[in-house]
């Protein structure tokens, strides 16, 4: 039993960092600083819902939770598992584009570990996933580099928001009690194992594309998600997510 | 009139230039008469190069300001499915417009010259997305009716006679098709849903109703008409036409679901088999032309903003010693 809830605490901020972020990303669908940039960020925001809707799904049909639909959008704040990063508000396109290259390059690593998972629904449909999210690491790694090299504005603020966005990008890896289950069960190695990849991975491409990367050993990384701690922001968003579904519990849309 | 502001032949800024002379003309019109398509290289009448570009750039413009009505629903989708299904249906939506700039560009306007005409008020788009979605029940009006209506137009222009505008608009109404069934889809799950549901979805119906009827433009007897725009193919079919088939093919379907349609007055003459109705207020649909519509202003703030908040990603993405090129879509 102590097997399923650790698998089942993994899917829970798996799916909720998928929907939270995809709905962040979704806010770009008609107003993005370029047709091909607004089209970019909706195809991902569809993708990473899609994710979030496949994660759900198991956790429903393995596990004896709620449908997907009940579990995205009639849980409370205090139920959601997500990590800051996908939480904070879209109000900028060098933060939203800084927090997709961070998200998804942790997010491939992931996806990349557990298509070995010895629990064989996750491990299937992280192959499957894993295929997508490698556009999306494509997708954000081009854009950093043009506006990396783009001019001194466009660098200073791709910098500024990558400062910004590191101490959230290492809630990511917020430490679980179930880590040592998951190792023995191999399932996954363990958020530490998986920061350790994603540094190297970042650093080379943020380096590559003429930027700094931060100090992390000096940064304090925003925790709490995985503990169903959320920032002010996550609540408004869930609102506005459930306004429509909320005017009748029973009814089906 | 989602792509249809046709400009007026008989204004003097407008008479064709003397270099073009009748023998051009004629083989022009023979190429089109032909079934031929005009192509971005081949000569045109400076008149055809005015009105086509109006025309895409006015269409381009209604998919790009088409997105907002609609996308600000997307964050309240209520289900998994819906919310899924309204981004990619937005996205497309965004995408038609970025068919369209690339099609328009063929005629020489650059898509930053048409999206700043469109900020400052002087390119137009279609009236119908100066109306606000109120509710989620106006989605549904939106994804059937407002996109049904655009199907309508968008297939009699597929038979045009400028070939990148055509090949756009083959794409966009093989995904529009979709839009329907999503839209449709929708509906039927609101008019057969609580009483709740079924009243928010009468309510946009009722609301919608007008805006639609204005959809096509004025009535025949009131719009210019030009003969010189039909023998071209840049006009396919007059705006009565276009109201009455989309009557034909959308009033069954409303009301098989139960909806009622607010015009005591609409009824399909069985002996002429044309749509009768209560003349739409014309006054307003101008006033709207004009910018004084519930929305107008809001959607050429967007505009602004996504403008004034993206000029360092534009700035940082043009380099001087990148050419120019002209694309042929």
């Amino acid at each position: 039993m102590h097997r399923d809830e650790a698998i089942k605490e993994l899917l829970f901020k798996m799916a909720d960092d998928a929907l939270i972020l995809g709905h962040r990303n979704s806010e770009w669908t008609g107003i993005g600083p370029t047709l091909e940039e607004d089209i970019a960020f909706s195809s991902m925001a569809q993708d990473k819902i899609g994710h979030a809707f496949q994660l759900y799904t198991i956790l429903h049909e393995h596990f004896g939770e709620a449908n997907p639909d009940i579990l995205g959008f009639k849980r409370s704040e205090k139920e959601f598992k997500c990590c800051h990063l996908v939480e904070l508000p879209t109000v900028d396109y060098a933060f939203s584009l800084v927090r997709h290259f961070l998200f998804d390059y942790a997010d491939g690593l992931r996806y990349e570990e557990l298509q070995n998972a010895s629990f064989e629904p996750l491990a299937q449909l992280a192959k499957k996933i894993k295929g997508e999210i490698k556009y999306h690491t494509m997708h954000a790694n081009v854009w950093i580099k043009l506006l990396a090299q783009g001019n001194e504005e466009s660098k200073a603020r791709i910098q500024s928001a990558i400062n910004e966005a590191m101490p959230y990008a290492l809630g990511i890896f917020e430490p679980s009690e179930y880590e040592k289950t998951l190792q023995e069960e191999k399932i996954f190695s363990g958020e530490n194992a998986l920061q350790t990849k994603w540094v190297e991975t970042i650093q080379t491409l943020i380096e590559k594309a003429g930027l700094e990367m931060p100090d992390i050993t000096i940064l304090k990384p925003q925790l709490g998600g995985r503990k169903a701690y959320h920032t002010e922001h996550l609540k408004p968003l869930l609102d506005e997510m459930t306004e429509v579904v909320r005017m009748d519990e029973n009814a089906s849309w | 009139m989602y792509g249809n502001a046709f400009i007026d032949p008989n204004d003097p800024r407008n008479k064709q230039e003397v270099e073009e002379s009748q023998e051009l003309l004629d083989a022009f019109q023979a190429k089109i008469d032909n079934g031929q398509k005009i192509e971005p290289s081949d000569w045109m009448p400076k008149m055809y190069r005015k009105q086509l570009t109006r025309m895409i750039e006015q269409h381009a413009n209604s998919e790009l300001i088409g997105a907002l009505p609609e996308g600000t629903w997307i964050t309240r989708a209520p289900n998994f499915k819906r919310k899924m299904a309204l981004i990619a249906k937005v996205q497309d939506e965004v995408g038609h417009a970025q068919l369209l700039y690339n099609a328009a560009e063929t005629l020489g306007k650059s898509r930053e010259a048409m999206l700043n005409d469109l900020m400052i008020g002087k390119a137009k788009y279609s009236n119908v997305f100066n109306y606000p979605a109120e509710t989620w029940g106006d989605i549904a009006v939106i994804g059937f009716l407002v996109d049904g209506a655009a199907i309508v137009n968008q297939l009699i222009n597929s038979k045009g006679s400028y070939g990148p505008y055509c090949r756009a608009l083959k794409r966009i109404c093989a995904e529009e098709a979709f839009h329907l069934k999503q839209g449709h889809d929708n509906l039927v799950a609101l008019a057969v849903g609580t009483p709740e549901q079924r009243q928010m979805l009468q309510d946009a119906v009722n609301r919608w109703w007008q805006p639609l009827m204005h959809f096509f433009g004025p009535p025949d007897k009131q719009s210019v008409h030009s003969e010189q725009l039909m023998r071209w193919k840049v006009k396919l079919a007059s705006n009565d036409d276009m109201r009455n088939q989309f009557l034909d093919q959308y009033v069954p379907k409303i009301l098989e679901l139960g909806l009622s349609i607010p015009d005591p007055n609409l009824r399909k003459n069985s002996e002429t088999k044309r749509w009768e109705m209560s003349d739409p207020d014309w006054d307003e649909f101008y006033r709207v032309i004009k910018g004084d519509g519930p929305c107008n202003k809001e959607r050429l703030a967007v505009r602004r903003w996504v403008k004034e908040h993206h000029q360092w990603v534009t700035d940082a993405l043009l380099r001087p010693e990148r050419v120019r090129t002209v694309p042929l879509a």
